[in-house]
């Protein structure tokens, strides 16, 4: 039954693909947005051969048969790749449905005098066409997902910082809620902190987490334990008024760790531990200032 | 049949595993110290354990089982050395070894069990 629409592809392609991306080029032009002739060129080229093929080799109207993976391996590619980009999903759906008017106006020549076979042969193209739609919303999807999780990855990593705020003290300001995979990735750099710095206390400020539930004290209570068994202490701080509302509310138990309401507080624990305290060096001069 | 060493310094034992722990060794590691420390009334043992890179269930609980028995002999003990990455496992494996002392390495272990000062040993070797 495609058959007729394979010939056609076969003896127009060149028209047809320019006819595609004079359409592609207008329909960014509405949307104000400049139109890659180059990019589109490979693009458009590269896919209409796949379908020509695909067509050739007698494939059936189902885009999600065998004869049809090359054709949804170079749309998923070039829909993921947009998505990257930055388009918009309507921009991306559109450049495969704007396939639709040029192929119909080819077919429309070729049934000149059959309207049967040309509503016929209207509805299949279609039907592929809507699939293939499918299949690039699917990779668009897909494609931003992956930007999303490189970015929660990417966040992970620059929210876990282990600061040495003097000699053998650690601070490790923690933002955002803890999750397990998150944990990980602050107890493994609080850990290669303490053996490169050989601190023996470590003082995890909690004041960035909105809400400490027995889940969170309990991932807290792990990297407690962890850095205890590498020989420091821990002391927790920036425990809000709320936080300790809801610790006990919720009946956690932190067992014997030290806890403090300021980093400043804990600090001085700190240093009190290391037998250290500060004071001023001349009480006179440091007024004038 | 290989053994861990365990060296003998003053009322302080040292037991340095300086290779990979299997499940034989350490029960006789287990076996050796407990007599040792009967024996010799020592009242610290430092276990360094900071060539040791991995450690499988069995191990970690060899080992807090090991300290838990020194100090039932009334020896302080303290682990030294631990790696971040054993430090991690033993915690996932939920052997947090209650009541045993830490510490970062061997020389802090040293310090921790006030031993430092050969003078002030003899005298009372008790206090802590």
């Amino acid at each position: 039954m495609t058959s007729k629409l394979a010939g056609v592809l076969e003896r127009h392609e060149a028209a047809i693909l320019s006819d595609w991306l004079a359409q592609q080029a207008a329909d960014a032009k509405s949307r104000g947005k400049t139109f890659q002739e180059g990019e589109h060129r490979q693009h458009s080229s590269a896919l209409l051969k796949a379908i020509r093929e695909a067509l050739a080799s007698g494939a059936e109207a189902n885009v999600f048969t065998a004869a049809w993976e090359n054709v949804r391996e170079i749309l998923s590619g070039i829909s993921r790749g947009r998505a990257r980009q930055g388009h918009t999903p309507i921009e991306t759906a559109t450049f495969v449905f704007s396939l639709k008017r040029p192929l119909f106006d080819r077919l429309r020549g070729e049934y000149s005098n059959d309207a049967a076979g040309l509503a016929e042969e209207t509805w299949a193209i279609n039907e592929i066409l809507d699939q293939l739609g499918l299949i690039t919303f699917d990779a668009f999807s897909k494609g931003r997902e992956e930007v999303i999780s490189r970015q929660q990855q990417e966040m992970l990593e620059l929210s876990t910082p282990v600061i040495q705020i003097w000699d053998g003290i650690l601070a490790l300001p923690l933002i955002g809620t803890l999750d397990s995979g998150r944990t990980q990735v602050v107890m493994e750099s609080l850990l290669q902190q303490i053996v490169q710095t050989g601190s023996t206390i470590a003082i995890i400020d909690i004041t960035g987490v909105p809400t400490v539930d027995t889940l969170v004290a309990q991932y807290l209570l792990k990297t407690i334990a962890a850095a205890r068994l590498m020989g420091a202490d821990c002391i927790v701080s920036g425990v809000r008024p709320q936080i300790a509302q809801t610790i006990v509310h919720l009946g956690v138990e932190l067992g014997d760790v030290s806890t403090r309401a300021t980093l400043a507080d804990a600090f001085r624990i700190a240093l009190s531990q290391q037998g250290k305290t500060v004071t001023k060096v001349n009480p006179g001069k440091a007024a004038v200032r | 049949m290989e053994r861990i060493p365990i060296l003998k310094i003053g009322r302080l034992l040292l037991v340095s595993i300086q290779v990979d722990m299997h499940d034989r060794l350490a029960i006789a590691l287990q076996d050796d110290l407990t007599e040792r420390i009967a024996l010799t009334g020592a009242n610290g043992v430092i276990i360094d354990i900071s060539a040791l890179e991995m450690v499988d269930s069995f191990i970690g609980r060899m080992l807090s089982n090991i300290a838990g028995m020194s100090k039932l002999l009334g020896a302080d003990t303290v682990v030294a050395g631990m790696r971040p990455s054993v430090a991690i496992t033993l915690v996932e494996l939920g052997l947090s070894l209650k009541g045993v002392r830490t510490a970062l390495s061997l020389e802090r272990a040293i310090e921790l069990l006030g031993i430092a000062d050969p003078e002030s040993e003899p005298a009372d070797g008790a206090q802590d």
